[in-house]
């Protein structure tokens, strides 16, 4: 089995970037990702998206086709289709244990680059699980693989990602039925404070004054700091109904999007017991890096929204950072671009504060009523959770215990921040000291019969 | 530092046995405080399989297991709740006419001694209790015994000797046992605490406890592999082991599937850490597939270790200290501990309370390995 300089899991913004930097510094690179063609979620088909989508889609969805040509031509083994399962440290680097249609294989690489992206935030409201209710990233993925939706939604929550989608939505003439934005009025003032800093990143402000103003020219009615929101319906969505600014609403519909922002995908970075501290801001726990994007684990990097929220474009940048510093460590000389990369960084990050505070999750959801559902998988409510938490459940691996949330198909995806948001709530300490799920591989479900098969050291 | 905080019995380590001990204890009338480096139920006693087997024990064994088999038969009784005990059968399959006879010899064996409750079933009757089994399978070796969630367990005999008074602390590492002035003195990195009598339940970690107090006791910690599929149809409803190899396999009440079978992973004790072998347990997938050939196409949910101490005869520590009175021991259950775990309190306390040493726990006394080591010691002065 040979054995790479540097493997890179995730084939998004921050996946794509590192290996064509690595590659144009002389390492030799395996890309694992699940999806059958490169692109992440935010380039999700971009090497065959039609024209015609891609116009619809936007520019920033185009940006992306330059970054994959470039990854397509750097050299680098792409294994598309391959699900990493497992990931262990040998002494020198790392295993990568990954499914593919035939069957699982090892990779071993010296260094690695968790480029793995971020979660949609799940969003516990009463009703959420009914059918006809998704994510507005769900209806996003739609849109880029298949191009149509089949109804106009309600879409809840709110984010830049929200306002996005809404305005591609009105590009492809099916505009969203309505917008109920969750944000308080006491956000917009609490965000002006960040609005200087975030001036230095005033393309971002514009892209979203410009989105606003094609959904108020397109009629999209947006509902103002919504609460009370329920979920309707019997054995489907039927309606949405909530109170904005002390009315009643109620909007019949089949179909609503959720989202209250994304945060970063922890499950490789908990496997691996990277050190993780709770961002305030971003209200998610991000693992702790150096300036380069080097976790606790020596030689792991993680680069991209896993290492904490910041966008496509930075997400690329950061790749770019940690690739020059791996080559580095694999005997180049330092690169003049790292200073550059780091400002480069720190400029994309300015509307950052600003944001996170205007878009900050929605409360109704961060502490969902007793009888809402958290967890999914196996049906457990947020008073389950509190109640178990009293019961002598001080951890989230208690609770997991005691409950099953987390030992579910999704495997804590969904629940996670969410049980130790209540258990923080119910004892009254910080995140940091409640601590999250031990995350168990394999990483994905994997098939019996393909555990019985794997016999890693043939290959 | 604070002033030593006193009681009859100090209990080290708030696993099963640790809980048990010290409830049973507190119900005899001692003050009893239990401290727990980590967590109650963190390591072994949590994550383990379940299994409350009688089947295939050692003979020495036996006369304990069958004691905490009528514990188990009314533990919400004990404790005052189910948790989770389900009783079905435990089998040991045969997959040969060779295998049927060694598994006969076995309950001939078990006859001849007086313990009835291992029994032969044939080929037929296997199909009748596993009817998913596969063809080849001849018959089998069956006790009526059990499982039951061992988190649940283990937390309820916590919450139950809390109830009876116990004082449990977790997060209480001791770093240091001594005993002077007729009292054990452990110190924790946050307070000292004294009391006339100890009791060490620390399972992966009780040989170093023993050593501080000059007892002898090699134990080994080991990482015993689990595997849990997603949630499956119905299909088998006792718990499943195989005559000549390494398996345990169960379905739980929710459909998903259980499945172990004495593989290890690595293991850093001092870390609380286990690392998953998938080598070792592709074995395992192995074997499961061909004693249940549906289950090629089960899905992995989740693998898994518990921090667990293992004697070099597989067999537990349980008794009195070689070299102190006032010194005990229960730990070392060599991933076989669950079953025996409310009995084992139970003669534990009756032992530290009165004195009285049952003749279920007698064989399983510390001394065994205190020979053994001066023979060591022994041979390497003379060589």
């Amino acid at each position: 089995m040979s054995r790479k300089d540097l493997c890179i899991v995730g084939a998004g913004p921050a996946g794509m970037a590192a290996a064509v930097a690595a590659r144009q510094n002389g390492l030799s690179v395996t890309v694992l990702d699940e999806a059958p063609r490169p692109g992440g979620q935010i380039y999700r088909d971009i090497t065959r998206a039609p024209q015609q989508r891609q116009a619809l889609l936007g520019p920033d969805y185009r940006a992306g086709a330059g970054l994959a040509q470039a990854f397509a031509q750097s050299g680098s083994v792409h294994l598309a289709g391959a699900s990493v399962w497992h990931i262990e440290e040998d002494g020198a680097g790392f295993v990568l244990s990954y499914s593919t249609d035939e069957g699982s294989r090892v990779v071993e690489a010296n260094a690695l680059i968790v480029a793995t992206g971020a979660l949609e935030r799940p969003m516990p409201l009463p009703g959420w699980t009914l059918p006809g209710v998704t994510t507005t990233g769900a209806l996003q993925i739609l849109m880029k693989s298949a191009g149509v939706l089949a109804e106009s939604p309600v879409l809840v929550g709110c984010g830049p990602l929200q306002l996005l989608l809404a305005a591609q939505l009105v590009a492809a003439g099916r505009p969203p039925r309505a917008i109920v934005e969750t944000v308080p009025a006491e956000n917009m003032r609490r965000a002006l404070k960040h609005l200087p800093r975030a001036l230095r990143g005033a393309g971002y402000l514009v892209k979203g004054a410009g989105l606003l103003a094609r959904l108020r020219r397109a009629g999209v009615p947006i509902y103002r700091d919504a609460r009370d929101i329920v979920l309707e319906g019997e054995d489907r969505l039927e309606a949405v109904s909530f109170r904005s600014r002390g009315r009643a609403h109620r909007i019949e519909t089949g179909s609503a999007g959720l989202h209250h922002g994304v945060v970063p995908n922890p499950q490789v970075t908990r496997l691996m017991r990277c050190e993780h501290r709770w961002h305030d801001s971003q209200r998610a726990f991000v693992p702790v890096c150096d300036a380069y994007g080097e976790s606790s684990v020596p030689g792991l990097f993680v680069a991209g929204d896993g290492a904490g929220i910041r966008g496509a474009r930075s997400a690329a940048l950061a790749g770019r950072l940690a690739a020059l510093r791996v080559a580095e460590r694999a005997g180049q000389a330092a690169s003049p671009e790292i200073a550059k990369l780091r400002r480069a960084l720190a400029r994309d990050a300015a509307v950052r504060p600003f944001l996170e505070t205007l878009y900050a999750p929605c409360a109704q959801a961060l502490s969902p009523a007793e009888d809402t559902l958290v967890c999914r998988c196996e049906e457990v409510t947020a008073g389950q959770v509190r109640a178990a938490a009293k019961a002598h459940a001080p951890g989230p691996n208690q609770v997991k215990s005691f409950l099953r949330t987390g030992m579910g198909p999704c495997q804590g995806r969904v629940c996670g921040l969410a049980v130790t948001a209540l258990l923080a709530e119910s004892s009254g300490r910080s995140p940091d000291e409640t601590g999250y799920f031990r995350i168990r591989p394999p990483l994905k479900p994997l098939s019996l019969s393909e555990l019985a098969e794997f016999v890693p050291d043939e290959e | 530092m604070t002033p030593p905080r006193a009681s009859d019995l100090l209990v080290i380590g708030g696993g099963l046995h640790g809980c048990a001990a010290a409830l049973f204890a507190a119900q005899a009338g001692l003050r009893v405080t239990l401290l727990e480096k980590d967590s109650v139920a963190r390591h072994a006693s949590g994550v383990n399989a379940g299994g409350v087997r009688r089947l295939w024990r050692d003979l020495e064994e036996v006369p304990l297991a069958e004691r905490s088999m009528q514990m188990w038969h009314r533990i919400s009784d004990i404790v005052g709740e189910e948790c989770g005990f389900h009783p079905v059968p435990q089998v040991k399959v045969a997959e040969s006419e060779d295998d049927l006879a060694f598994l006969a010899a076995r309950a001939e064996r078990m006859r001849a001694e007086g313990f009835t409750h291992e029994t032969i079933i044939d080929r037929k009757e296997l199909r009748v209790l596993l009817p998913a089994v596969a063809e080849h399978c001849t018959g089998a070796l069956v006790s009526e015994d059990g499982f039951a969630q061992p988190f649940q367990t283990t937390r309820a005999f916590a919450r139950r000797a809390r109830a009876q008074g116990v004082a449990i602390h977790e997060g209480q590492q001791v770093r240091r046992l001594s005993h002077e002035a007729g009292l054990w003195r452990a110190e924790t990195p946050e307070a000292v605490w004294t009391a006339g009598r100890v009791l060490n339940c620390a399972g992966a970690w009780a040989g170093g406890i023993a050593a501080q107090i000059g007892d002898v006791a090699p134990v080994e910690p080991i990482a015993p592999l689990m595997m849990v599929t997603q949630r499956m149809r119905p299909f088998c409803s006792a718990v499943v082991g195989v005559a000549r190899r390494q398996l345990s396999f169960k379905q739980m009440p929710n459909g998903t599937v259980v499945i172990g079978g004495a593989r290890l992973g690595r293991v850093d004790p001092a870390r609380n850490r286990t690392d998953i072998d998938f080598r070792e347990l592709a074995q395992t997938a192995r074997t499961a597939r061909e004693i249940f050939p549906l289950m090629a196409g089960a899905a992995i949910q989740r693998c898994w270790s518990g921090i667990e101490g293992r004697m070099p005869d597989r067999l537990p520590v349980i008794g009195r200290s070689a070299r102190h009175e006032s010194a005990f021991h229960a730990f070392g259950f060599s991933a076989h501990g669950f079953q025996l775990g409310p009995a084992t309190g139970a003669l534990m306390a009756d032992l530290i309370a009165t004195g009285r040493l049952a003749p279920e726990i007698a064989p399983f006394s510390i001394t065994r390995f205190a020979a053994s080591a001066e023979a060591q010691s022994q041979t390497r002065r003379t060589s």
